[in-house]
């Protein structure tokens, strides 16, 4: 029963972590207006269903119902291909990531196999996150390109140009991990942080710092959304995006958002693992993996709603000479640690 | 029977299988060649660039079937997340479009080029049948592992420890050179600027 | 037939001379620097393929020179390119020509 594992247990682990990501997505754009609205005092969208949870579906359907225009000045091919090529990134990052628990005495079996919740253990994870991540910009700096409008091509300069450099300080931030974990795989990292002060927030603080601040610069999200800045280049690389191919974008960066939270509690904050209870049943693990990404997508929302948006000079500055420092200076103070 | 149907019909990465290795090198191989192809035969310098993307993704491709993943990884990272934005962002900046037709005014030396590309590509194909061929050993397997991460690093920082060095330095050099290629003296900026 | 040392070298010649063709037939700057890569990368299967066959991991260390070189080479040439952009407003290498080259 060979092709039974090779390639049935695959393409169910797989449909199930991209289902579970396009629900999240739904969640996600509900959650954003709803905790906007309470931070701002106000009740946001609670009409559609029960407090609104059907408020996503009908969003939705309005994408899908507009009409889909192609402005005549683009340039067509690669005005299409650039929601395509931002969506597929973000859904990759996926495959590494350990959502409920790897260890082989705990997991359940499906068709007589281990059903282990992870996609593929690379053994380059890590680099696997930061090539897909590299990748990212090319959806954005090709939309803008092609949309030949002035306002999208400034968006996507500032995209590329923030988007590389933070790229470098969010791979020297993860180094710091490595150094400590001695492994490039996930299930490695994962099972190194069981006990809750062996956690990588409080082994790797500055590192977890720099990573999140430059996930948030990665995600093009306020504080960091230079590259859309809706006052200054009215909506920035998707600015002549309509209908299906600007919710291809608008859902893009909530993907960037949940995989980056995954990412960054599979790293630093424990994973699946909580006080032990994710040992009780393997369902706990996956509860406890989702409680922690959804705290930390309500840090995004709480984030974007409360701090205004960097000057681009300001943007630069953090990203070279206080990141990337720190996250320089974390790798030297890990490496005296480790060599003592 | 069915059993042997389906081996053939899923071959996913079943241990020892080459078939799926040798489709995807067929596979792959066409896709780099049509892509590089692409390369220089479009004349918007940015679909030039794009198809380069790609011709660099098939190659890590082939890395990927030849074990190498590390090098895979860190071949998307640099030259796809790298040096392929940095070439997008000099087209963009620069806002090129199509080449003139001076090209025409060329084609001699079009001509000049494909026969001594032919040339070299003959003479080269010839030697790599030729003793590739006659050498062409069954793949060693030592104990070690080939182009894991620990191994390539222990490498890097002990035998080759002087050539690694001398690569930062580059990069350093290449560093400085273009803050000072592109960075613009106070003198030439005192014109529109009164600081300083 | 299994993918041999043969069919890996003989793509990386291919590869080359395409970039070789690039770099004698194209008049655009960039596309020329782009014709390089196609050529660095020809050199970089080459190392990997030998590296795999031959059990040995030196070649794929080579490979990490290479990137470090052609990422120092676009880096410096794209500035260089920039610079003559501002200048010449146009980056043919035929127009590229106050030197009487």
């Amino acid at each position: 029963m060979d092709w039974l594992t090779y390639l049935v247990l695959p393409l169910i682990k797989i449909a199930i972590a991209i289902g579970s990501l396009l629900l999240g997505v739904m969640m996600m754009v509900l959650a954003e207006r709803r905790v906007s609205a309470w931070l701002q005092d106000r009740h946001g969208p609670n009409r559609v269903g029960w407090h609104g949870m059907m408020q996503p579906m009908a969003d939705g359907l309005k994408f899908i119902f507009k009409e889909d225009l192609i402005p005549g000045h683009v340039d067509k091919p690669i005005y299409l291909l650039a929601p395509l090529v931002i969506l597929v990134p973000a859904l990759m990052t996926w495959a590494v990531v350990p959502f409920g628990t790897t260890d082989p005495t705990q997991v359940p079996t499906l068709f007589g196999q281990p059903f282990k919740f992870q996609l593929s253990d690379l053994n380059i994870g890590i680099l696997y996150i930061l090539a897909i991540t590299s990748l990212g910009v090319y959806g954005v700096v090709l939309g803008a390109w092609a949309s030949n409008n002035k306002y999208s091509l400034l968006g996507g300069l500032r995209a590329a140009a923030q988007m590389i450099s933070y790229e470098l300080s969010l791979g020297l931030s993860l180094i710091g991990v490595l150094m400590i974990s001695g492994s490039l795989k996930f299930s490695v990292i994962v099972a190194q942080q069981t006990d809750i002060w062996d956690w990588n927030i409080f082994r790797q603080f500055p590192a977890f710092l720099v990573f999140t601040i430059a996930s948030f610069a990665e995600t093009n999200r306020a504080p960091f959304d230079l590259a859309e800045a809706e006052q200054e280049l009215v909506g920035g690389y998707h600015t002549e995006y309509s209908s299906l191919k600007f919710a291809i974008f608008f859902m893009a960066e909530y993907l960037h958002m949940i995989v980056g939270s995954a990412v960054n509690v599979s790293l630093f904050l424990g994973g699946w693992h909580l006080f032990g209870i994710e040992n009780i049943h393997w369902a706990f693990s996956i509860l406890i993996f989702c409680a922690k990404v959804t705290l930390f997508l309500f840090f995004y929302i709480w984030v974007r709603w409360t701090l205004p948006r960097f000057r681009y000079d300001q943007l630069m500055m953090l990203g070279w000479k206080v990141l990337l420092p720190i996250a320089l200076i974390n790798i030297v103070g890990t490496a005296i640690i480790l060599a003592f | 029977m069915f059993g042997a149907i389906l081996w053939f019909a899923f071959p996913i990465n079943k241990p020892g299988d080459t078939l799926l290795q040798n489709a995807l090198f067929f596979v792959l191989g066409g896709v780099v060649v049509i892509s590089a192809l692409c390369v220089i035969y479009f004349r918007n310098p940015i679909y030039s660039a794009l198809a380069l993307v790609t011709a660099l993704f098939a190659v890590a491709g082939l890395f990927i079937i030849l074990e190498a993943y590390f090098v895979a990884a860190v071949q998307v990272i640099v030259y796809a997340g790298a040096i392929m934005v940095l070439f997008l962002f000099v087209i963009m900046l620069l806002n090129l479009g199509d080449e003139e037709s001076l090209e025409d005014r060329l084609s001699w030396a079009k001509r000049v080029a494909v026969v001594i590309a032919s040339l070299f590509f003959a003479e080269v194909f010839y030697i790599t049948i030729k003793l590739v061929g006659s050498v062409n050993a069954p793949k060693v397997t030592s104990g070690q592992p080939v182009g894991d991460p620990k191994t390539i690093g222990e490498l890097l920082f002990t035998k080759f420890l002087l050539p690694f060095e001398v690569a930062s330095l580059i990069l350093l050099a290449a560093l400085i050179g273009v803050i000072t290629l592109v960075h613009r003296r106070s003198d030439e900026r005192s014109h529109t600027s009164s600081d300083t | 037939m299994h993918p041999s040392l043969t069919h890996y070298i003989g793509l990386s010649v291919i590869l080359f001379c395409i970039g070789i063709v690039g770099v004698l037939v194209r008049r655009n700057a960039i596309v020329i620097f782009m014709s390089i890569e196609l050529m660095l990368n020809a050199a970089n299967l080459a190392f990997v393929a030998f590296s795999t066959h031959l059990g040995d991991t030196s070649g794929q260390i080579f490979v990490f020179f290479v990137m470090a070189v052609a990422a120092a080479e676009v880096a410096i040439g794209l500035a260089i390119l920039v610079n003559v952009f501002n200048i010449r407003r146009s980056i043919h290498v035929d127009e590229i020509d106050s030197m009487k080259g």
